[in-house]
């Protein structure tokens, strides 16, 4: 399992530039991010360097943040490779509640971003030969 | 003029009227009230020593919690027995206050209300539709009880249901409509959907009251229905509808002085001010029997307005309500204080207890919006959590104010703070057709 950070913001001009200059502004680097909006705000997830002190900051700042952990799945990058990384997860009945992806800068696999419900979903893609995503493989974690 | 007698009375006949009865009132609440009692010994005021109208300013006033202390029948006057009905305030459990009737007060009652239609120029010939609710509220009875004692033919239609509100207005060929203002705009648009011009229908005069509604308003109303539309004032602790009313000159409403007598107080000092300056409304009855109230501040900001109106009433006016002095609003009727919304977000986590309330007309009718902070420990990551947060947030204020609202979840921090009282409301109401 791997750190996500959850923001809440409204839907207002200017305020995720200004969410994303209070990370900069404190050194963190972002690393993922992914936007899921309704019609009058939005939850902003970002995989970035330290995220609970990320969080912590940003609360001191005004935002409303949260430290969810999330799975991180390496996925080679190929067509296919999301769907049974799902399948598997469906056999077992896991709800995946959320997922994003993105490429590794190597190229060389993708990392799935899952949140599912219920435990147990690690040892589930493991045992289906999956490789689970250390934090330090995404970030730099908080000491 | 329904008791042209009453109601044209030389000045020096209606002070001295006053004095009397205000005399008399002071003793009967000594002798029957425990509360009276107790303020007037705390005060060191001795009910017989009112000698003129002035002296008045040394008795103590009674508030808005005296009658929420004495739940449910404390401050009644009169023996149970003699009780013939109750009322109570808008507003939610907790929060209601009883009022009580002899069967003479009801007979007072129907007598100030059928006042209330004449100054508007209704008569027995008239058609009157009373929309105001009836139940517990004062507005549904105490309308119909005037009109029939006018001698009226009285419909007694309650609210909702506004399209048979419509087609009743039609049907049944009615001169006079009796409700909120802001529900009789309701209805000219229900009216205008539905292919009825209400201009058209015989409909002529407008008895209008329990909330506050602007001159702007009351314009688009005459024009959109084709009436006369009087503002009328009362509220139940001192009767119910039926405190004041306007004549046809829409020019302040007269006070029917000779049951009650009315003081404007700086809100501050509490010391009565100057006729014709602005100041906080304060009513004594002088004739209720089954809860007499004694300098009932009422909260509401207006000024007598000293010039003799041409109509010949000699009750003087008080110029039409705008304000309140303090926080309490009246939406769609209701009466709801913002600080209830602070104790229903105090039980909720994942809010602060900060909030703003935001007012706006949308169409005819009150739109409520709530804002109200996510706090920043909350702990979440799905938008279905924040949504659930807000449903939740929704239906406790909802329950708690008894009116249906929006809430909007807004940042931390992002609702003014102040030193002092906060600015807790944000009211665009004041003209029609704006926010």
């Amino acid at each position: 399992m791997i750190d996500q950070v959850s923001v809440f913001l409204e839907n207002k001009r200017g305020r995720l530039a200004e969410l994303s200059r209070a990370l900069g502004n404190a050194g963190i680097d972002m690393h993922a991010l992914m936007i899921a909006d309704t019609e009058e705000f939005g939850v902003v997830r970002i995989i970035c360097d330290r995220p609970n002190e990320a969080a912590a900051l940003l609360d001191e700042e005004g935002f409303s943040a949260s430290v969810t952990p999330v799975l991180a799945v390496a996925v080679p990058d190929r067509p296919g490779g999301l769907a049974d990384v799902l399948e598997a997860l469906e056999r077992e009945r896991i709800s995946v509640e959320y997922a994003y992806c993105f490429v590794e800068p190597s190229g060389a696999a993708a990392v799935d971003i899952f949140k599912v419900d219920g435990p147990g979903a690690d040892i589930v893609l493991s045992n289906a030969g999956f490789r689970l995503l250390a934090p330090a493989e995404l970030y730099s974690p908080d000491s | 003029m329904y008791q042209p007698e009453l109601e044209s009375m030389s000045r020096e006949k209606i002070d001295e009227l006053q004095l009397q009865r205000v005399q008399r009132v002071l003793k009967r609440v000594y002798e029957n009230v425990p509360l009276y009692r107790r303020k007037f010994d705390d005060a060191g005021f001795d009910p017989d020593s009112v000698r003129g109208l002035d002296d008045l300013r040394r008795v103590p006033f009674t508030v808005k919690d005296d009658l929420r202390s004495a739940y449910p029948f404390g401050m009644f006057a009169t023996p149970m027995r003699d009780i013939v009905r109750v009322h109570s305030s808008s507003g939610t459990t907790g929060q209601i206050t009883v009022v009580g009737y002899t069967r003479r007060d009801i007979d007072t009652w129907s007598d100030l209300m059928a006042r209330t239609y004449a100054s508007a120029g209704a008569t027995p010939d008239d058609v009157v539709q009373v929309t105001y609710g009836y139940g517990l509220f004062t507005g549904g009875l105490g309308a119909h009880y005037g009109s029939e004692r006018l001698g009226a033919l009285t419909i007694p239609v309650s609210g909702g249901n506004t399209k048979r509100q419509v087609q009743i207005l039609k049907d049944f060929g009615v001169t006079v409509l009796a409700c909120t203002p802001s529900y009789a705009l309701l209805i000219a648009e229900t009216a205008m959907d539905m292919g009825i011009d209400v201009r058209d229908l015989p409909l002529r005069v407008g008895v209008f009251g329990a909330e506050p509604w602007s001159d702007s308003m009351r314009k688009q109303i005459e024009h959109a229905m084709g009436i006369t539309a009087i503002d009328i004032y009362g509220l139940s602790e001192v009767m119910g509808p039926g405190v004041a009313a306007e004549c046809v000159h829409q020019e302040g409403l007269h006070v029917f002085e000779d049951h009650f007598l009315i003081e404007i107080v700086d809100s501050q000092t509490l010391e009565p001010v100057p006729d014709g300056e602005y100041g906080e409304v304060v009513f004594t009855t002088l004739t209720k029997e089954g809860i007499p109230v004694i300098r009932y501040r009422t909260r509401d900001i207006s000024r007598i307005i000293p010039e003799p109106c041409v109509c010949g009433r000699t009750f003087r006016r008080m110029e039409r309500v705008t304000g309140r002095s303090d926080d309490m609003l009246i939406i769609r009727g209701v009466n709801v204080f913002p600080s209830q919304i602070e104790q229903v977000l105090g039980s909720i986590q994942g809010v602060a207890p900060h909030y703003l309330v935001v007012l706006s007309r949308k169409g005819a009718l009150d739109h409520v919006e709530v804002q109200v902070e996510v706090s920043p420990e909350f702990r979440f990551d799905e938008v279905r959590e924040l949504e659930r947060l807000q449903k939740r947030v929704k239906a406790e204020i909802e329950s708690a104010l008894a009116v249906s609202i929006d809430v909007k979840l807004v940042e931390p921090k992002t609702i003014a703070r102040s030193e002092g009282k906060a600015k807790r409301v944000l009211d665009m109401r004041d003209e029609l057709g704006g926010a």
